[in-house]
This record gives C-alpha cells, sequence and structure tokens, in this order.
C-alpha cells in the first residue's frame, strides 16, 4: 500500500465521489449483502447468541479495566516462554522498534500476515524507506498492494475490487513484485486464488522474517491467536525463523478460557462460518517448531487516549470482525476510502477520530457519517454501542467549533423542540403540505450534508389531517 | 526507549481508568454445548460439517484402514507423503508409494517437492467441525501440515470427538503450537464468495477411525 490517507477530504466530499461510482456501488451492494443472509444464518445457529454476546462485551470491560495488570501477566508469560516484548508509546516508536529487528536479521524482505495495526501505524512505508520490502500474503491485500490502492473494508480490503478488475491488475502487476500471473489468466475467483498462490508460493518458501498482528493475546499463558482462511497466516507464522507481532495493548484477554466466546462469536459475524478455516495459537518459541525469535510489540499509539473517554472507550472492545460495515446503509453506498482511515465504517467513524482526535477535516467529519440506524449496534459482537458513541463525538466535535456543525446542531434542537411540541408539529406539518409546490429539489442551508440528497416528495395532505379526515 | 515506553503506557493506562468503578468478571451464563454429548451424534456431526466445508470425510475400521489410505493416495494422484515420527507404520502396509521422515529436518522447499501428509490429531470439534492439531508425536511440527497440498488427517472416534468449542480448550495445552482446521484452505476475498484453495492444503481429508472407547 503506497497510496496513503493523507490530506483525505472530510467524509462528505469522498462519499459524494463514491455515490458517483457506479462499478464502486454495485461491487459494495453485492458483497455486502452475500455475506448479510449468511451471518444471519450462522448466528442463528446458537440460541445462546445473546449470553455470548453478553460475555464477549463483559470480558473486554473488565480486561479495560485492569489493562494495565494484564498487560504485565501478559509480558511476564511471553518472556518465561522465550518470546521478547517490546513496547510501542505511536507509530514511529513501533515503527523503529520493526525495523531495528528486521534489520538486526540481514534481511530486506519480510512477508505479512493481513494486520490492522500494522496499516494504522503505516509499516510498510516506514520499511520501505529503511529499504525493506514488506510483501502481502493475505489475497486481499496483495490485490490492495499490487493495485497500489488503498484498503476500504476491514476484513476484505479489497471489497471494493470485483472479479474483473482483480484480474486485470493481477495480469498487469504481478511481475514487477515477483512470479507472473499465469497467460490466459480468467475472471474465476478459483483461478485468481490459483494465480495469488503461486505468485506467493516462492516468498513463503525462502521467507527468513514475518511480520504479523493477533486477534487475541491470552494474559495467563502468554498465547497469541490468529484466525485466517487461507493458509497465509500459517505460512508466516511457521516457515520463517524471525516472528514479529504487532498487536493493539486492547487485544489482550485475560484467561485460555475466554476464548471460548470468541472463537464462537468471531467467524460466524465475519465471514459466516461455523468456524474460520485456520486458527493458530502460539506461545513464545517452541524448539524445532516455527519461529525460533519471536518479538511481540505492545502498540498504544491513541489507544489510551481512547480508554480515558468514559463513553468511547467501548470502541475498545472491537475485534475487528467487520459486521458493522457489512450491515451499514452509510458504507454500503459511500465505501471504506470515504472514511479516510483503515478502519472504515461504523467502528471506523468511532475509532478513527478517537486515535487521531478530531482536529482534521476528515476526522472531525466522521461522528457525523451516519444515520445512527443502529443497525451496527445491534450486530456487534461485544454490544458496543456505536450510535451512543457516535453522538457523544458529535457533542465533542461542535464544542470545539465549526459552522457547518453548529448549524446542524441549531437545526437538530428545533426539530427536537417541534417533536415534544404536537401543536407545533401539527402547524408546520400543514404549512409543509400547502406550500409544497414551492420548495425547491434539494434541502436548503448546509451544502456539505445535503448536496447528495434530495427531498422526498410531500404529499398534499400531512397524515395527522388524513387521520382526522377518515378516522372521527 | 522501550523501557520508557512501557512505563509511560502503564501510567497512561492508569490515569484513564482509576475513576472508574471495577467492572467483575464474565458472568458466562451461555452454553457449554449446544448438543448432547451422544458419541454417536458427534461423529456424525463432525462428518456432516467438515463434509459441508469441502472436506472429503471417510469411515474406517482399524483393519480397513491401510487399505483405505492406499486408494485415497492413488486416487489423489500423490507420489510421496511425509509421515511424522508418531503415526504407527501399519497404517501404511497397504501403500507402496516413497515415504519421508521428518529428517534433518526437511526444509520447506523439500517439503514442497512432497505431494501429501498424513498425521492424527490432538481433537476434532463437532459443533464446528474443526480438528485440532498439537504438534503430538503423530502429528508433527506444524510445516508437515502446511506445506504439502494434501493432507489426510486420521481422527480416533468416538474418543477424540468432543461436541463444542468451551469442551474442547481445556484439553488442549497453551504451550504447544495448535492449528485448529476446518476445512481447506479457503478465502472469502474475492466478493466475499467462498473460494476452497489458496495456500494452505488445497485438499483436507479426513478419515475416521472407528475405535474401541
Amino acid at each position: 500500500m503506497s497510496d496513503t490517507f493523507l490530506g483525505m477530504p472530510a467524509f462528505p466530499q469522498a462519499a459524494r465521489v463514491a455515490l458517483h461510482n457506479t462499478t464502486l456501488r454495485a461491487n459494495l451492494r453485492h458483497a455486502t449483502h452475500t455475506i448479510r443472509a449468511k451471518r444471519a444464518q450462522a448466528v442463528a445457529e446458537l440460541s445462546d447468541w445473546e449470553q455470548l454476546r453478553d460475555a464477549g462485551r463483559q470480558i473486554k470491560d473488565h480486561t479495560l479495566r485492569h489493562l494495565d495488570r494484564y498487560l504485565i501477566q501478559l509480558e511476564q508469560a511471553v518472556t518465561e516462554s522465550g518470546g521478547t516484548v517490546h513496547w510501542a508509546v505511536d507509530a514511529d516508536d513501533a515503527n523503529r522498534i520493526v525495523a531495528d529487528l528486521v534489520k538486526a536479521t540481514g534481511e530486506s524482505e519480510v512477508v505479512k500476515v493481513k494486520s490492522m495495526a500494522t496499516q494504522e501505524i503505516g509499516l510498510n512505508e516506514a520499511l520501505a524507506a529503511e529499504g525493506i520490502t514488506a510483501y502481502e500474503t493475505d489475497l486481499a491485500e496483495l490485490i490492495v498492494q499490487l493495485g497500489d490502492d488503498r484498503p476500504s473494508h476491514i476484513l476484505v480490503p479489497a471489497i471494493h475490487r470485483n472479479r474483473a478488475e482483480i484480474r486485470a491488475i493481477f495480469t498487469s502487476e504481478m511481475a514487477a513484485w515477483g512470479r507472473a500471473a499465469p497467460d490466459g489468466l480468467t475472471d474465476s475467483p478459483g483461478d485468481l486464488a490459483e494465480a495469488a498462490r503461486l505468485h506467493l508460493r516462492e516468498k513463503f518458501l525462502r521467507a527468513r522474517v514475518a511480520i504479523s498482528g493477533a486477534n487475541f493475546m491470552v494474559a495467563e499463558t502468554g498465547t497469541l491467536v490468529v484466525v485466517e482462511s487461507e493458509g497465509n497466516g500459517r505460512m508466516c507464522l511457521t516457515l520463517p525463523r524471525t516472528l514479529i507481532s504487532v498487536v493493539g495493548v486492547e487485544k489482550v484477554v485475560p484467561t485460555w478460557r475466554d476464548l471460548e466466546v470468541f472463537l464462537q462469536t468471531l467467524p460466524r459475524l465475519s465471514t459466516a462460518e461455523r468456524m474460520n478455516p485456520y486458527t493458530s495459537m502460539w506461545t513464545g518459541t517452541v524448539d524445532g517448531d516455527g519461529p525460533q525469535d519471536f518479538h511481540l510489540v505492545l502498540l498504544d499509539n491513541g489507544r489510551t487516549d481512547v480508554l480515558a473517554d468514559a463513553v468511547g472507550r467501548q470502541a475498545l472492545r472491537c475485534i475487528r470482525c467487520s459486521a458493522c460495515l457489512n450491515v451499514c446503509p452509510v458504507y454500503e453506498r459511500a465505501g471504506g476510502h470515504a472514511y479516510g482511515s483503515v478502519y472504515p465504517g461504523p467502528i471506523g467513524a468511532i475509532l478513527t477520530p478517537q486515535l487521531r482526535g478530531t482536529t482534521s477535516a476528515i476526522d472531525a467529519s466522521l461522528p457525523f457519517a451516519s444515520s445512527l440506524c443502529g443497525a451496527c449496534y445491534e450486530v456487534c459482537p461485544v454490544a458496543i454501542d456505536i450510535p451512543e458513541v457516535l453522538v457523544h463525538l458529535r457533542e465533542r466535535v461542535v464544542d470545539q467549533s465549526g459552522a457547518g456543525h453548529r448549524t446542524e446542531s441549531i437545526a437538530m434542537a428545533a426539530v427536537s423542540w417541534a417533536l415534544r411540541h404536537p401543536s407545533v408539529l401539527a402547524t408546520a406539518e400543514r404549512l409543509a403540505t400547502t406550500t409544497r409546490a414551492l420548495h425547491p429539489r434539494r434541502p436548503p442551508g448546509v451544502r456539505a450534508w445535503t448536496a447528495g440528497r434530495e427531498l422526498p416528495e410531500l404529499p398534499a395532505q400531512s397524515f395527522r389531517d388524513w387521520w382526522k379526515e377518515n378516522h372521527r | 526507549m522501550t523501557q520508557a515506553a512501557r512505563e509511560r503506557i502503564l501510567a497512561r493506562i492508569r490515569s484513564a481508568v482509576e475513576q472508574t468503578p471495577d467492572v467483575p468478571p464474565p458472568t458466562r451464563d451461555y452454553l457449554t454445548a449446544h448438543t448432547r454429548d451422544d458419541p454417536t451424534q458427534n461423529t456424525e456431526r463432525l462428518h456432516r460439517n467438515l463434509t459441508e466445508y469441502r472436506a472429503i470425510v471417510h469411515r474406517a475400521t482399524p483393519t480397513r484402514l491401510p487399505t483405505l489410505l492406499a486408494e485415497r493416495l492413488a486416487a489423489q494422484g500423490a507420489q510421496s507423503i511425509v509421515v511424522p515420527d508418531g503415526v504407527p507404520d501399519a497404517w501404511f502396509s497397504a501403500c507402496a508409494i516413497q515415504r519421508y521422515g521428518d529428517r534433518g529436518p526437511l526444509t520447506p522447499a523439500a517439503l514442497d517437492a512432497i505431494d501429501a501428509v498424513i498425521t492424527g490429531c490432538a481433537l476434532a470439534i463437532a459443533e464446528t467441525g474443526t480438528i485440532v492439531l498439537d504438534g503430538g508425536p503423530d502429528q508433527g511440527r506444524r510445516a508437515l501440515t502446511l506445506v504439502p497440498d494434501l493432507h489426510i488427517c486420521v481422527v480416533r472416534t468416538p474418543a477424540q470427538i468432543v461436541p463444542s468449542v468451551p469442551l474442547a480448550l481445556p484439553l488442549l495445552a497453551p504451550d504447544r503450537p495448535l492449528t485448529w482446521i476446518s476445512g481447506p484452505s479457503a478465502t472469502s476475498d474475492i466478493e466475499l464468495d467462498r473460494v476452497e484453495g489458496v495456500h494452505g492444503p488445497r485438499r483436507l481429508e479426513v478419515v475416521l477411525l472407528e475405535t474401541e472407547g
């Protein structure tokens, strides 16, 4: 990924561009609708889903309350089993630690397991600046890397690409990165997967250093867990001599037993499977099996700021299942790039402004990138009340001023007053219907919000008046 | 400096949560299993769930096992296999193909030239259609079951099958490298549609071996 999110326009501008991209909208609609139905079915198989969801929430909240204790316990367990633990306050810290570790091996290339944390800190770019090439090995990450593109989904970063586009990228770009795409490559998913297999095989077999993230870290045992489908994770976690895992501090869980909750909820929500094809668990190093040198880099990079916010900290429960993206009407239409962050969709709209602050235009606009419909909260396996955090962050943005958002807060205040005063509402409705010929097609005022929207046609009569006439 | 970073992060965490009331550990009122722990049902369910995720599943008695393995290797066109030390020799009494032990040990390139691997497992989980490897003597180190393109895994039934994930975890040792396998390698990365076969073994065959108790 050489393209970056720096200098991104605010969500409304980016979304407006995306809304006019019909291929993108079709790709997203197809993919998100495919997964929604399957997910509902996978969840319905478990009669205790609500209890599992509640336990997931409780485990995460308990962990966050005692995060210092569990990180120290984790550090001790990893160290005792032969690993080395590093702490990184921010992205620069983490990138420097990883680059130094890679350089110490004498290698100039690494293979990577898909990892949100390393995308968040821009590790690939930092390594490139040190003369180290990082090869992404997850199929979707490979598509993004070869296409000089940006990720647009947490689980499936190339969700914005359809099979024809992927075929074109493979055909034109693979040769520059290693083994070229086979002649006569078709756009069948099976053939595309085969091309990726052949392209990456030589890299796996010769790799000496791998970089990963982790889905979970178990404090009591020092075990790291990576959940995946393709086997690229297993390749990276098994074949190289040195393994470096960069993991956000919030990924720790206290006990081995806690995995029984998340290993049931995560696969069903993310890929709608009873279980994902491969899960790897390792504790430090093991003589004669897998990497003999293991480093864990614990990453803060704004997470402790999130933790300090009593409402916003629930975002740290996130297990990156991406179900909230797949159900979100805003994400489905605007796509992931409009969020200007490696964390798109509803979770991104609450996580990014907390991790990065709300000073830039894009970050200040993210809490407004939602209709507050609540589908994300309903589906979330750790019960993050995303609408609650969005509203909380909107207050924060409005408080730090900004004329556009003040307009919205005034409008919202007016609406809320009218809704609490039925006679005012009735008068307003009657006024609106009798003057409807005069209405503009688009809502007046705040153009940033209204430009992409058309007003619905008002009926000749308000519902209240119709009710009065017909139900006396 | 990482030590200074450590202190700084821990201090920031403490100041972030110090005003927060204690949060008790979870109540865990979810189920331990979603099905009854019945040996016949466990085997049926494992069989069905593995098949749904495109593993090829066989049933065999100990007497029939060597013939079955020989047949499957021939059917898949395998010319060579790698076998961990702890797999009984008797399993291969009907096989004539080239058989390697993990001597040297075998390099990734050497493993890449071998067609298949045959192992046992630590346990299997019926509800999710999962087999778990823990690097035991009949499974070998992780690379063996990763690089060859065909993995044949023998599960002793009913003894090695547990109904659910919560019943599996207490039986597994966290200090061993664990690999949970639910069907062959797959991806949903193209249009969120599941396709089997990427980097791990593209073909997974599971033999449910009927044993006493």
